[in-house]
């Protein structure tokens, strides 16, 4: 009886759980949805769940560049090197910066690391007024350069804490084992730090990779005129508000932008969340 | 670190990459912020056609006597009222049913949940704005089919959410808390995981019940990190920009602007103006600072910095 009754609510609580999880992806499967399904299924009068008739058409008319004029794989290219390029420019300055407070104490270590914390919270829609004019007067603006730069310096806070706490978890031990058996000081980094902190490195770079991936305010700001400049966020709201609003298009170059996001996102998903959180709940 | 430890110049030199670069584009531009704002900088300024001026406060009265202003301002603080509260109440009971799920069940539901986190709010927008389209989203076809007693009915057929103030801002706040939620779930949860079991159990034998024992035990003993969570979801909530913009129909319905997107639209739209739009954006600045250093105290106050 008592065995049954546990069972039971096992098996609600496991529903309950599935439920949650259907809920949560509802939007990002419909999305997925609507981009396979034909104009005559997407404005139908009854939606169905699932495309009866699947098309590519959608995603042949956004990458050819039927919409716009320009083809997905020029704005996938802009957004692939703007975002590769600030993530390995933040992870070279965040581990130097992540072993200095991680493994030394010095003077305004802890400024350092509350102004952190603070500049982290800077409104980028404030920020983005004053980098717009500095910007203009050195000629970044339609350039992705200007873009790398900012994505660099704005993923920085985050980066540097979530890399304090991988550096912060090797063991000295280690370090000073080698350096007893006579281990120079490059050494020891190549061969004991960057091993270790590699898995932190991953998934540091991944939260580097979301935040350039995703972000759209600067991308807006700075890419103004020149559509061929423009990153994938970008090129996802250009279909929109363009007169005639053809939701599969839009679905479908959504889908290009956000499924490798999300991919790469579920891969180091646990180490992630847990360096993200080192701050909120003490680890 | 062993190896480099000799000089002490060493940390320094080690930080100077980031302190250069957050130094130039993140502390700079707020300096700036702070200096435009005592300004008259416009087009003709930044074409060099007149030079600028300093005017002193009159940016800020300019502002302070501007009723869209004062709507913004409004709309920022209402809507972080509601949603800071559902996100965190959300969150939380989503938390606890992780903490009492199987190890797989509890991963699988997680990882699903914290897709929505990761999902880039320019998708999350344009895909609430399409389940709500007046022509073939999901939402008014099913408010459309539900019984009237569930507030359903016909009228719902082609109901547009985003012509509105209040549509908008209710599609918004459903929009938010999907994306804010999972990240207040596995938050609450890797600190439920911190709290012995025994604890839990002895108060079962007790004689608790759920509610008692969340308020008896878990509450007192989560607190830090619920502050924390709380102030988090605060600045985020508030100072909300791309989902917002992108809901209300980008810029032009100054009815619906927030206090983000009024400082952006008054630098920007045409004729620009840095000047106003720098105050507006010194003052959204302020107010997401006095939060900051509540989150930074309690951050310090819980052990995060050693």
């Amino acid at each position: 009886m008592r065995l049954r009754s546990r069972t039971a609510r096992r098996a609600g609580l496991n529903a309950l759980g599935v439920l949650v999880a259907l809920v949560t992806m509802f939007p990002i499967l419909w999305m997925v949805s609507t981009a396979f399904k034909p104009a005559s299924e997407i404005y139908s009068l009854t939606p169905h769940p699932l495309p009866a008739h699947p098309t590519l058409g959608n995603f042949r008319s956004v990458i050819d560049g039927k919409v716009i004029g320009l083809p997905y794989w020029d704005f996938l290219k802009n957004s692939l090197f703007v975002t590769l390029s600030s993530v390995v420019a933040s992870m070279l300055i965040a581990l130097l910066a992540a072993i200095a407070v991680a493994r030394f104490k010095f003077r305004f270590r802890t400024s350092y690391l509350i102004m952190l914390l603070i500049v982290q919270m800077l409104p980028q829609q404030a920020m983005v007024i004053a980098l717009f004019l500095d910007f203009r007067s050195l000629g970044l603006l339609d350039n992705l350069v200007g873009l790398i730069l900012v994505y660099t310096a704005f993923s920085l806070p985050v980066t540097i804490w979530m890399l304090r706490n991988f550096v912060a978890a090797v063991p000295r031990e280690m370090e000073e084992a080698a350096a007893i058996d006579g281990a120079g000081p490059m050494r020891i980094f190549w061969r004991i730090m960057l091993p270790l902190v590699a898995p932190g490195l991953v998934a540091t770079s991944v939260f580097a990779f979301i935040f350039a991936w995703n972000e759209f305010i600067f991308a807006l700001t700075f890419l103004g005129t020149d559509s061929a400049k423009y990153t994938l966020p970008i090129y996802v709201t250009y279909f929109y508000g363009r007169g005639t609003v053809d939701w599969g298009s839009i679905m479908a170059s959504s889908t290009l932008f956000t499924i490798p996001v999300l991919v790469f996102f579920l891969i180091v998903q646990r180490r992630m969340t847990s360096g993200l959180m080192a701050g909120a709940v003490k680890g | 670190m062993v190896f480099i430890r000799r000089h002490r110049l060493t940390p320094y030199g080690l930080l100077l990459p980031s302190a250069v670069a957050i130094g130039l584009l993140l502390l700079w531009p707020t300096v700036q912020i702070a200096k435009f704002s005592l300004q008259n900088y416009g087009l003709p300024q930044v074409t060099g056609v007149a030079p600028t001026q300093w005017v002193g406060g009159a940016n800020f009265s300019a502002t302070l006597s501007d009723p869209e202003f004062w709507l913004s301002l409004r709309i920022s603080l209402i809507f972080a009222a509601v949603v800071v509260p559902l996100t965190l109440l959300t969150g939380t009971l989503v938390g606890l049913l992780l903490n009492r799920l199987g190890p797989k069940m509890s991963a699988f539901v997680s990882s699903t949940a914290m897709l929505a986190w990761a999902t880039p709010a320019v998708s999350a927008s344009v895909i609430f704005i399409w389940l709500t389209d007046p022509d073939g989203g999901v939402v008014d076809w099913a408010l459309a089919k539900m019984p009237s007693w569930l507030g359903g009915g016909a009228h719902w057929a082609g109901f547009s959410w985003t012509n509105s103030p209040l549509p908008a801002y209710t599609l918004l706040t459903v929009l938010v808390v999907w994306q804010g939620f999972p990240f207040v779930a596995v938050t609450v949860l890797a600190g439920l995981k911190t709290i012995p079991a025994e604890l839990h159990e002895s108060a079962r034998v007790d004689g608790g019940g759920a509610w008692r024992i969340f308020w008896r035990i878990t509450y007192p003993l989560l607190k830090p990190i619920f502050l924390v969570l709380l102030l988090l979801s605060i600045i985020w909530d508030f100072g909300v920009f791309t989902q917002a913009y992108l809901v209300t129909g980008e810029l032009g319905n100054r009815d619906e602007y927030n206090l983000g997107i009024y400082a952006y639209d008054r630098a920007f739209t045409m004729p620009p103006s840095y000047g106003v739009g720098s105050a507006l954006a010194l003052i959204l600045t302020v107010i997401l600072l006095i939060i900051t250093i509540g989150y930074v105290r309690a951050s310090v106050r819980q052990g995060a910095i050693q």
